[in-house]
C-alpha cells in the first residue's frame, strides 16, 4: 500500500522496490541488487523529491 | 433530519438523569452561521443547548480518546465507524460509551454554499430539503441535497454501525455511487502529471495542522510532525516538506480512515486532502476487502498477517 501511495503521488514505479532475501540466499541477493541498481540507473536521478534550496518565507 | 433533535435531547436527558453517563458529547450552535461547535453536556439543564442540523460535520469520535468518564456520544454513520476504530485500538472501552446513533443524510458543505452567496452569509435557515441563506444584500434558497460535502454525497454508510440508542429510523443507504472516480482520474495520469497535480493541490498549505487536529485517528501524544528528536520531517514551508507531511499523515490513516471528511472540512485553505486518504481506502478495499470501522470483532488488515495477503510487490 505504501508503494501504491507513493506511486499515486508521482514517484516513478520501480523507484521503490521490496524484496525478501534469506541470509542463506547469497545468489538471490546479488541478483536482486544488480537488478535494482540497473533499474534505478535506467530511471536516472530523481529530481522531484529533493530540496534544491531552502525556501524561506 | 431536523426532527431528530427532540429524540436526541430526550435520550441525553434520560442518560444524564439516570447517571448512566457523566457527559454527553454533541453539538451546540456556533457563533457563526453554519458552524455548529462540539460541546460537552454535563447537566440535564444543559441538554437544551444541543442542536442537530446539516452543520454537524465535525467528527465527535475525536473527543473520546483517553477519557475516563462514562460518555454518551452522538454518532453519525462515520462517527460510529470511528468509535469502532477507537475500540479496536484500545482508545476507549465499549462499556464506557453509550452511543446515540443518528442516521445521517449528509452534511452541508459551507464552502459550496458560501461560493453561491454574494457576500457574507449572516443567517442560514434549514428545512428538511432546503437551505435558505441570507446576507446583507441577498437572499437565496438552495437545495440541500446539492450542497452536501463531497464525502457525504458518496457516502454508503449513513446509518451508525454500532449504537445503544437510535435517534430516528434508519435511512436507506446509497448504493449507486461511484466512490473513487477522482482517485481513478489521478491514477490514470502519467507520472510527472501526478507529481504536478499534488504539487498544485498542496501549494496553498500553510501547515496549520488543522486536518490532523480534526481527525479522530490522530491521537498520538506527540505527532511525528511535532517531534524534534528525531525530526522525522522538515518543518519549513518547502513543497518537499509539505508533501512529506501530507503523505505521511495520510499513510498513518491507512486501513483506519472512514472518509468522514473532518480533515477537508477543517482545512482553512480548502485543500482536498481526502484525495490521499481515499486512495488508501480504495486500496484497502481492493487488496484486503476491508472497510474501516465496520465491526469491532475484526482486526484491521495492516496489523495482522494472513497467508493470502497480496505480496506481488515483493521480489
Amino acid at each position: 500500500m505504501f508503494k501504491n501511495l507513493i506511486e499515486y503521488m508521482g514517484i516513478e514505479p520501480g523507484r521503490l522496490q521490496f524484496s525478501w532475501i534469506s541470509s542463506a540466499e547469497s545468489t538471490k541477493f546479488v541478483e536482486v541488487v544488480n537488478a535494482v541498481t540497473d533499474e534505478i540507473k535506467a530511471l536516472g536521478p530523481h529530481e522531484n523529491f529533493v530540496k534544491k534550496e531552502a525556501k524561506v518565507a | 433530519m431536523l426532527s431528530y433533535i427532540d429524540k436526541i435531547k430526550e435520550i441525553s436527558r434520560r442518560l444524564l438523569a439516570e447517571s448512566k453517563v457523566d457527559l454527553v458529547i454533541g453539538f451546540r450552535k456556533g457563533t457563526l452561521s453554519m458552524m455548529n461547535e462540539p460541546c460537552f453536556v454535563k447537566t440535564v439543564e444543559d441538554v437544551e443547548q444541543l442542536v442537530w442540523d446539516g452543520n454537524c460535520g465535525i467528527n465527535l469520535a475525536n473527543y473520546l480518546t483517553d477519557r475516563k468518564e462514562k460518555i454518551g456520544i452522538i454518532a453519525k454513520g462515520c462517527d460510529s465507524r470511528n468509535i469502532v476504530t477507537h475500540i479496536i485500538e484500545n482508545k476507549i472501552k465499549r462499556d464506557h460509551v453509550v452511543i446515540i446513533g443518528v442516521p445521517c443524510q449528509g452534511m452541508t458543505d459551507r464552502r459550496k454554499v458560501q461560493a453561491l452567496a454574494e457576500s457574507e452569509i449572516k443567517e442560514a435557515i434549514e428545512t428538511e430539503d432546503t437551505l435558505q441563506i441570507r446576507g446583507d444584500d441577498f437572499e437565496k434558497t438552495l437545495d440541500k441535497k446539492e450542497m452536501l460535502q463531497q464525502n457525504c454525497a458518496i457516502c454508503i454508510h449513513r446509518n451508525p454501525v454500532i449504537y445503544d440508542e437510535l435517534a430516528a429510523d434508519e435511512v436507506t443507504e446509497q448504493t449507486q455511487v461511484d466512490r473513487y472516480e477522482d482517485v481513478r482520474e489521478i491514477e490514470a495520469m502519467p507520472v510527472h502529471k501526478k507529481w504536478d497535480f499534488f504539487e498544485n493541490l498542496l501549494s496553498t498549505c500553510i501547515r496549520c495542522y488543522a486536518c490532523r487536529n480534526a481527525c479522530p485517528l490522530c491521537y498520538c501524544p506527540t505527532c511525528f510532525v511535532d517531534e524534534s528528536q528525531p525530526q522525522w520531517v522538515g518543518k519549513s514551508q518547502d513543497p518537499v516538506d509539505i508533501r512529506t507531511f501530507h503523505f505521511l499523515r495520510a499513510y498513518h490513516c491507512a486501513g483506519r480512515c472512514t472518509d468522514c471528511g473532518a480533515c477537508e472540512r477543517a482545512c482553512p485553505m480548502g485543500i482536498k486532502v481526502r484525495l490521499l486518504t481515499k486512495k488508501l481506502e480504495k486500496d484497502c478495499l481492493e487488496l484486503f476487502d476491508w472497510e474501516a470501522g465496520m465491526t469491532p470483532d475484526q482486526r484491521p488488515p495492516l496489523d495482522t498477517y494472513k497467508p493470502n495477503d497480496p505480496d506481488e510487490f515483493i521480489k
